[in-house]
């Protein structure tokens, strides 16, 4: 489903976000890709939403190649990936509400659709009763949740989550995983980023671990071990 | 399509309101360009007129002498009158020149006294010339000068004004340049002021532009709204830019008539008042979707 084919990201000459990383993602698969801080996590993952170029080697996403899109056909490629990040993103000027229709509005999705379909996904991320409020008005925790309703809200084949838990408290951080867990049960594939060394050894699922950009273990199921 | 479009409008249209002190800055900024663009377009209009009474004022007068035939004078007249540069040719008889003399010293007894006691009619006829530009007052003496009827010509007043008649020409083509020169700029300055307005509006949401982009969204799913917004900014500076012109054109229109009775500035701005109306709301639209357009693309590229 996600393939990356010796896969670099050099920013200058001292510093390479990522080396000759390869390996493949299957459908309904859930992997974490661990590492430390400036491991190359995050920039593995905006290249598969095309946030990013690769300096060299190919990134297939259902058989196509990311890196020969046109910018025309990029909302296409995002369509298809939900993506939560450890900042939120979330659109300050919209609700909740507001904000997990949008990703509905963009795929084209009637207003009936919209009206049936985001209330039952803010009942699963337990936020009913917040839908009016701004992000301001959400804690670090709601935020996610919300960003995690926009991602799932549109039944992307792919989640991939970038640190999702890093700004939260332990509480929080587990309401997320498991969530990620059951969005994974439903059928959807998760690609998640993070350092969290518990959060990992309890997961039992697939790791790819990164060290100074490279590859250096991929295990199925995998535990966090780092050098 | 339709959906697409009825989201974008409504989003812009949410976002106008929502982003409150924003969008009323905007919209302020954006007012003060079009009233400096409206205030330039009536100042031309102002300068034009009364560049256009002074160059009524100057024109030539062509005497004959006492003896020279009314039909010689006439087809003199007509041959000037062929002249691509000239506009108006008047004729005035001695008969009438005398008439003309006498009202004018109505109250002058000695003076109207002296003129009965004399024989004839000392009053030469005339031929009043009126150039369309008043430049080529030298062209049209010339050509009066040498032609071959130039024996009946007494006087030319042309070479006695020349000066006067040169300067005032050289001023009024250097204000009508001037007065270009100085609107485009100001008018420039003011879609700068405006243009960077907006852009600086929307450098506040390019984090929101990425987000959009990074959810899916094309280019014109992002850029619409901000178009809708710059549209809204434009009609509401147009309004608020018509509210400050009405009580300005009131307030200057008729100091500008006792000074200048030619120019009844309140007239033709009731006169155009739906044209400049909708030309300053266009104007406005125009600034606010150009604005938008180029300001939101520069973070589109995600």
């Amino acid at each position: 489903m996600i393939r990356f084919e010796n896969v670099s990201k050099i920013y200058n000459s001292h510093s390479a976000a990522l080396r000759n990383v390869s390996f493949e993602v299957k459908p309904q698969e859930f992997v974490s890709v661990v590492g430390r801080s400036g491991a190359g996590k995050s920039t593995l993952l905006k290249l598969l939403i095309a946030e990013e170029k690769p300096t060299g080697g190919r990134i297939f996403f259902n058989k196509n190649n990311i890196l020969e899109m046109k910018p025309k056909e990029l909302p296409f490629l995002r369509r298809q990936i939900g993506a939560v990040f450890q900042d939120f993103k979330l659109l300050p000027n919209k609700t909740a509400y507001e904000n997990i229709a949008f990703a509905m509005e963009v795929v084209g999705k009637s207003e009936e659709e919209i009206k049936t379909d985001v209330p039952k996904v803010l009942d699963l991320v337990g936020l009913k009763d917040k839908s009016g409020n701004f992000p301001r008005e959400l804690s670090g925790g709601e935020k996610q949740r919300v960003a995690l309703a926009r991602a799932l809200v549109h039944r992307p084949s792919v989640i991939v989550a970038d640190e999702p838990t890093g700004n939260l408290d332990p509480i929080n951080t587990w309401d997320i995983i498991r969530l990620l867990i059951k969005i994974n049960e439903l059928g959807t594939t998760v690609v998640l980023a993070t350092h969290d060394k518990e959060i990992i050894n309890a997961l039992e699922r697939r790791v790819v671990s990164l060290e100074k950009g490279a590859v250096i273990r991929d295990e199925n199921p995998g535990r966090y071990i780092l050098s | 399509m339709f959906t697409a479009l009825k989201r974008i409008i409504k989003s812009g249209a949410v976002n106008f309101w929502r982003n409150g002190w924003l969008s009323t800055a905007t919209v302020l900024i954006m007012t003060i360009s079009l009233l400096t663009w409206t205030g330039l377009f009536l100042s031309n209009v102002v300068l034009t007129s009364v560049l256009s009474v002074l160059s009524e004022k100057v024109d030539i007068s062509v005497y004959f002498s006492l003896n020279a035939k009314e039909a010689d004078i006439l087809a003199m007249k007509s041959r000037i009158e062929g002249l691509e540069e000239v506009s108006i040719v008047e004729y005035v008889s001695s008969a009438n020149a005398l008439e003309i003399f006498k009202k004018r010293h109505e109250g002058d007894e000695v003076l109207l006294k002296s003129v009965n006691e004399l024989d004839g009619n000392p009053l030469e006829a005339s031929l009043n010339i009126l150039a369309k530009d008043s430049s080529q007052y030298a062209a049209v003496a010339s050509f009066v000068g040498e032609n071959e009827f130039k024996n009946i010509v007494s006087k030319i007043n042309y070479t006695e004004n020349k000066i006067v008649i040169e300067r005032l020409s050289n001023i009024i083509k250097v204000m009508r340049e001037s007065g270009i020169i100085i609107s485009l700029v100001l008018g420039f300055l003011a879609f700068l002021v405006a243009f960077n307005t907006v852009r600086l509006a929307i450098y506040s949401s390019r984090e929101e532009i990425t987000i959009m982009k990074l959810v899916g969204a094309s280019n014109w799913f992002v850029r619409g709204p901000f178009i809708v917004e710059g549209v809204l900014h434009g009609i509401a500076a147009s309004a608020f830019a018509f509210m400050a012109v009405i009580p300005g054109i009131g307030f200057l229109g008729p100091k500008l008539f006792n000074f200048l009775p030619e120019i009844n500035l309140v007239q033709y701005f009731y006169g155009n008042f739906f044209g400049i109306l909708f030309f300053q709301t266009l104007a406005g639209i125009a600034l606010g979707i150009f604005s938008s357009f180029m300001a939101a693309r520069k973070y589109l590229k995600v």
